[in-house]
């Protein structure tokens, strides 16, 4: 595994600094293990990928990234402090009464979250939803990017809109698999093969790899959505 | 005449030419229905196929990027099937939309109790700023979803082939309609409750308010009735699962001695298929029932 970092980082802090970022965090997290797995593809969509900054927060034609995985938000809070979407003032107060920063984040409440979230298998359904509604007022260039867990994978809600998107061709569709090995049954024959099988372009890639994260996130996938597997240690 | 599903397509399918933010969101029922306006709207019109986890889900995504959605099935797999994706895909998001429904109590006996939906409305009632609109006959389905896709808000809207023979003018801000006067207690017969109510009350010294949105409650509407009657008897029919509305009515009365008594669909599963008007009977909602119940409510 490799790290390339500062070498492409673009954004106003550096990746080494997520980790002091997250230290901010201290409290009853209890998602711990799980905050970790997605830190090095967020820190790639973020710096290199996603087209929204902290002023284009309600542009119409801003890229979209939807967590709905949202157990163990540390590592995006971190990742928005880091891109300037609040201040790290906020970090310390995770989960704290009058914190906008809950164990699972709050659109109505983290600026630059776009979904609230915590309820497993909302967000791909929801992504599904903001690319039609996109599309329906011609907004054909803005992508959507929806982060799930290999284990949330499970909630067959997921599976509705997988089945849709291929066959509909929702291009502007982006899923990315966080793949810890937490799902129960695991997923025999690999979990890019549901999404192939349902039309998508899939692409299986190192998680902690960010040149290969950032080939993978720019795949091109002409008519098709797209899915992005980010195998990562499993958790223990 | 046309279902008041019927005019729900033919009223939503001419929105869409009139309205570029509007969208309508289906899971295959009233596809049919909705296939010329699905050609002229392929953007607009979308449908999911079976899919009901998603069909919420997608038109709350669309309702992110601004649009004004219409998400519509029977209503067992409109709010009882995805019921946490109506809580928190529209509710906890933050975003409006319009969910229509068909089927209602029992739509279609036949069908038996797995497309019965006594309980949509109780189940919305546990969810914050829903707007719940019960019309009685197809024009009021028309004039109150005219009204629901102008606004921004949560809205539901159900629709049922149980109909008034008349249609009275109706909006969502226009409170409870005082359609008889009387001394003996209030009436609220709710949406297509009110033909009923009104043979079922001849001859009785009552008011009888109709009401066809229920959410908000016009506790306001119902107060002022009750405190004109010589005591505040309170009886609410409606539609879908009986007692539905007694806490909000035990609400707008709460400074008056009163009683209120709560008649609608009974909680008990029949396991009787057949026509409406046998359950409507079964479940005491039918003139006779509803005399017999609402004349021993009241006080000589």
């Amino acid at each position: 595994m490799t790290n390339t970092t500062a070498a492409t980082a673009r954004g106003p802090r550096a990746f080494p600094d997520l980790a002091r970022l997250i230290a901010l965090m201290t409290g009853a997290e209890k998602h711990a293990p799980a905050a970790h797995s997605t830190l090095d593809a967020l820190w790639v969509l973020y710096d290199r990928v996603l087209r929204v900054t902290p002023e284009t927060v309600d542009a119409p034609e801003r890229d979209r990234f939807l967590l709905s995985k949202g157990h163990g938000p540390m590592a995006y809070y971190a990742v928005l402090a880091a891109h300037g979407f609040f201040d790290e003032e906020l970090l310390p107060g995770f989960g704290a009464y009058d914190s906008p920063l809950g164990h699972h984040p709050d659109r109505m409440l983290v600026p630059g979250a776009e979904i609230g979230s915590g309820s497993l298998g909302h967000g791909l359904p929801l992504a599904v939803g903001t690319v039609l509604g996109l599309r329906a007022q011609g907004l054909t260039d803005p992508r959507v990017w929806v982060l799930i867990g290999d284990a949330e994978l499970d909630e067959g809600s997921n599976h509705e809109a997988i089945a849709h998107a291929g066959p509909a061709g929702l291009e502007q569709l982006h899923t990315l698999v966080i793949d810890n090995a937490s799902a129960t049954h695991g997923w025999p024959g690999g979990i890019a093969s549901r999404f192939a099988s349902a039309g998508w372009a899939a692409v299986t890639v190192d998680g902690r790899d960010h040149e290969a994260l950032h080939a993978a996130f720019t795949t091109p996938h002409p008519g098709r959505p797209l899915a992005v597997v980010a195998r990562v240690e499993p958790k223990s | 005449m046309d279902t008041m599903r019927d005019r729900f397509i033919s009223t939503a399918s001419r929105l869409l030419d009139e309205e570029p933010r509007l969208a309508v969101v289906l899971a295959d029922i009233s596809a049919d229905g909705f296939a010329p306006a699905l050609r002229a709207h392929p953007d607009r019109v979308i449908n999911v196929g079976i899919r009901e986890q998603l069909l919420v889900g997608a038109g709350a995504g669309m309702a992110l990027t601004g649009m004004r959605p219409i998400v519509h099935t029977f209503a067992s797999f409109l709010v009882e099937r995805p019921f946490e994706q109506v809580k928190l895909d529209f509710g906890h998001q933050g975003v409006g939309g319009i969910l229509v429904s068909a089927g209602g109590s029992y739509d279609w006996p036949a069908g038996g109790f797995t497309h019965m939906s006594p309980g949509d409305v109780a189940l919305l009632d546990t969810l914050d700023g829903w707007t719940v609109h019960v019309p009685g006959h197809p024009d009021e389905a028309e004039a109150l979803l005219r009204e629901s896709v102008a606004g921004d808000d949560r809205v539901y809207v159900r629709l049922s082939l149980q109909a008034n023979r008349e249609a009275l003018p109706v909006s969502g801000s226009a409170g409870f309609a005082v359609v008889r006067e009387g001394r003996r207690g209030t009436v609220i017969a709710v949406g297509p409750m009110l033909d009923d109510v009104l043979a079922a009350t001849e001859g009785l010294d009552v008011t009888v308010l109709y009401a066809t949105t229920v959410r908000p409650f016009d506790a306001a509407g119902v107060r002022r009735a009750a405190a004109a009657a010589t005591t505040a008897d309170v009886v609410i029919v409606e539609p879908y699962l009986a007692g539905t509305s007694t806490a909000a009515a035990g609400e707008a009365l709460i400074d008056l001695p009163h009683r209120v008594l709560g008649l609608g669909v009974g909680r008990a599963e029949l396991r009787r298929y057949g026509q409406m008007e046998e359950h409507l009977a079964a479940h005491g909602l039918d003139p006779r029932g509803l005399r017999q119940r609402i004349g021993g409510f009241l006080r000589p």
